[in-house]
């Protein structure tokens, strides 16, 4: 089998070239875990030694850092990524309902993915949106004075435009 | 052609500013109407929001909300050849007492310009701070910063001239300057529409804070919820740069000056100065033991002027104004403004730029216009997470840095959330105690394991209060809830430890009866 028809090495193949890219510059290891998290949608465990190797850390150490921030995910996320925000202004304008409506509407807890793979849930701290509380953050786009009915609007909306170009990308001989 | 301003930053938009801007371009488009669409920052009027205005011969007439499905209409009005019949129309913009009762000084500029025009920029005073530092000696510059009694808005509140000086002093091969972004109080959002609205202003702040000490690099580290704020600062960096104002000669003198964009990644803890700074070191959040201070050690153990964002951008007018010109606002020890940021259940949220010296009620009220809701307005947390919750009777309190602290609250980096009369304190209390556990780095034991151990003890009272002894039950819990809150602000290594209790401690006092009632 030759190295490029092998996917395991192609995904080596790119972690390096990101490592590369990133690894002159002093702390490197954040702005390489944002793009390789940017590139694949999560930091594998396949690629801790990869980027350990480039940086001549520990892969505990690469663990350690991947572990420590929120933003930073180990498994694969859904489609669509739905930031809810948990913190005293959207409280005040009645966060915790919207919360509670939102595992309800998708069947999930925080930090969890929808069976169909669609929606990934989770909790955020403060979108700086609190001049318009409550307010949910959908893959980069954030809403404010979100309610139950807007929220549902909204990630139903979005959901779909995250299917059609899931759609468009596969290209026609699929379709 | 006329200009037509629509804002472009992320809660305008997040009220549908896009779409309408969109929506306008297209009939400008199929009419070949005379007009221009200039993408502004915001006002921070944000309860009119998207806040659309026209340019005309009496200044900027201001017409919101302006939403999606208002566009036809608005626009059959031509407001552009002068009818301001249109029901939203609210005159000018400068007008409007919310935005004319404020002391504009750090955001003059802020949803006047369009954000990545450097000619728009220096047609409003850009650069002026700027010029006047590349004609001064390094330590004219950090005595105009001290004389002008800036003190760190970020929150702590720590002379900046003080701060920059240590770093002057402090002879090194290199030395940086950082940009604490990690805005991640709730209820605040000055930094955000700062580097949304006006990004040159922070940038220009940052070059004046490198001719002061001797510094030739900045790292601006911006936390990750802020995606637009990331794109206008690549931008606005860009930009700069290939004007000259970054790179080997600052504004064609021989100074240069790097500046890098970082992105953290979701670490509340990450705004804490040391704990950003492993975070760009590429580690865990971990907050460091000081001494070392970071103006003598800091990023990568060289001397580091570390400022907030709204710090940073309040230079530039201080350098092109003068120091007496800043100082003269405020009171006592509390110098210049503060951009006052409303939010949580408050009529009209905003941004309000005030001298130091006015009251809690003076935003809650005459700026504020009570609760959105309509309901009686019950608590306020000033300051962010780490804010004691203000019951009505400190309402009075002056917004100065040292009256707030002598009632046991902070003013902070300047949010003020409103709560109406349904807020459960002590479900608040427990969420304090539960965000500490979330957000702890786990470096020191107070703040670790005393955050979960909150969460318990309040869970204990509020099981407690359905049985029989309940009273005593409640006593005995809050109790160790008081030993507790002593023990993480007695042992722990930074605020987000020591003042977590704030919040609780605020609720237990103001608050009580809420502790003692079942849910």
């Amino acid at each position: 089998m030759s190295e490029a028809a092998n996917p395991q090495s192609d995904f080596t193949q790119s972690v390096k070239r990101i490592v590369q890219a990133h690894a002159a510059q002093p702390g490197a290891l954040l702005p390489i875990l944002h793009a390789v998290q940017e590139a694949f949608g999560y930091v594998s465990s396949e690629a801790l030694p990869i980027i350990a190797l480039g940086l001549n850390l520990s892969r505990a150490e690469v663990h350690g850092v991947v572990s420590f921030y929120h933003h930073f995910r180990s498994s694969p996320p859904g489609r669509l990524t739905v930031q809810i925000c948990r913190a005293e202004s959207c409280q005040a304008m009645g966060s915790r309902t919207l919360q509670a409506h939102a595992k309800r509407s998708l069947g999930v807890d925080f930090n969890e993915t929808t069976a169909n793979g669609a929606v990934t849930l989770l909790p955020v701290y403060c979108l700086g949106n609190c001049a318009c509380s409550p307010a949910i953050r959908v893959g980069d786009k954030v809403f404010g004075n979100v309610d139950a009915d807007s929220f549902d609007a909204i990630v139903a909306e979005l959901s779909a435009d995250a299917v059609e170009v899931r759609k468009m990308s596969r290209g026609d001989t699929h379709g | 052609m006329v200009k037509l301003y629509i804002p472009r930053d992320t809660t305008a938009c997040s009220l549908g500013a896009d779409k309408v801007a969109a929506a306008v371009q297209r009939l400008i488009n199929a009419q070949t109407l005379p007009l221009e669409i200039v993408r502004n920052g915001s006002r921070g009027l944000y309860w009119l929001e998207p806040l659309l205005e026209i340019e005309s011969a009496k200044g900027r007439i201001a017409f919101g909300p302006i939403t999606v499905d208002k566009v036809d209409d608005f626009m059959a009005t031509r407001c552009w050849q002068g009818n301001t019949e249109h029901p939203a129309c609210l005159g000018a913009v400068e007008e409007i007492p919310f935005l004319k009762n404020q002391q504009r000084l750090t955001f003059a500029r802020v949803g006047v310009v369009d954000p990545l025009s450097i000619d728009d920029y220096i047609a409003h005073e850009g650069f002026k701070g700027l010029h006047a530092a590349l004609a001064m000696p390094a330590q004219d510059i950090v005595r105009c910063v001290t004389e002008s009694g800036l003190r760190g808005r970020g929150g702590a509140a720590f002379p900046t001239g003080i701060k920059w000086q240590t770093v002057l002093d402090t002879a090194a091969d290199q030395k940086y300057i950082v940009c604490n972004a990690d805005e991640g109080d709730s209820g605040t959002y000055s930094d955000r529409m700062l580097m949304e609205s006006d990004p040159f202003c922070l940038i220009e702040g940052m070059l004046i804070a490198g001719l002061a000490v001797g510094a030739d690099t900045g790292y601006i580290y911006l936390r990750e919820e802020y995606p637009l704020a990331r794109q206008i600062l690549v931008e606005a960096i860009a930009l700069a740069r290939a004007r000259g104002y970054l790179g080997p000669s600052v504004a064609a003198s021989k100074h240069h000056f790097e500046l890098v964009l970082r992105l953290g990644a979701g670490a509340y803890i990450c705004g804490e100065e040391t704990s950003m700074l492993e975070s760009l070191e590429g580690r865990r959040g971990e907050v460091r033991p000081k001494p070392p201070l970071p103006a003598i050690a800091g990023l990568f153990g060289k001397p580091s002027v570390i400022n907030n964002v709204i710090s940073l951008a309040s230079v530039p007018t201080i350098l092109a104004n003068g120091p007496q010109s800043y100082a003269a606002y405020g009171m006592d020890r509390s110098r210049g403004t503060l951009p006052f940021q409303l939010a949580g259940n408050i009529k009209h949220a905003g941004l309000v730029e005030l001298a130091f010296g006015s009251t809690l009620r003076t935003l809650l009220e005459d700026f504020g216009g009570g609760t959105r809701t309509g309901k009686p307005m019950r608590a306020v947390q000033v300051g962010g997470p780490l804010g004691a919750y203000l019951p009505e009777s400190q309402w009075d309190t002056l917004l100065d840095y040292e009256a707030f602290l002598a009632i046991g609250a902070l003013l902070g980096h300047g949010g003020v959330v409103a709560f109406d009369a349904s807020v459960d304190m002590r479900e608040q209390a427990r969420f304090s105690m539960e965000f500490c556990a979330i957000e702890s780095c786990g470096k020191c034991t107070p703040c670790r394991i005393g955050s979960v151990r909150g969460v318990e003890v309040i869970d204990q009272i509020r099981n407690a209060a359905e049985t029989p002894e309940m009273n005593a039950k409640i006593a005995q819990s809050i109790e160790l809830l008081e030993e507790l809150c002593d023990t993480m602000v007695d042992g722990s290594l930074c605020a987000m430890g020591g003042m977590t209790p704030f919040p609780v401690r605020s609720a237990l006092k103001h608050f009580a009866a809420d502790f003692k009632t079942s849910t």
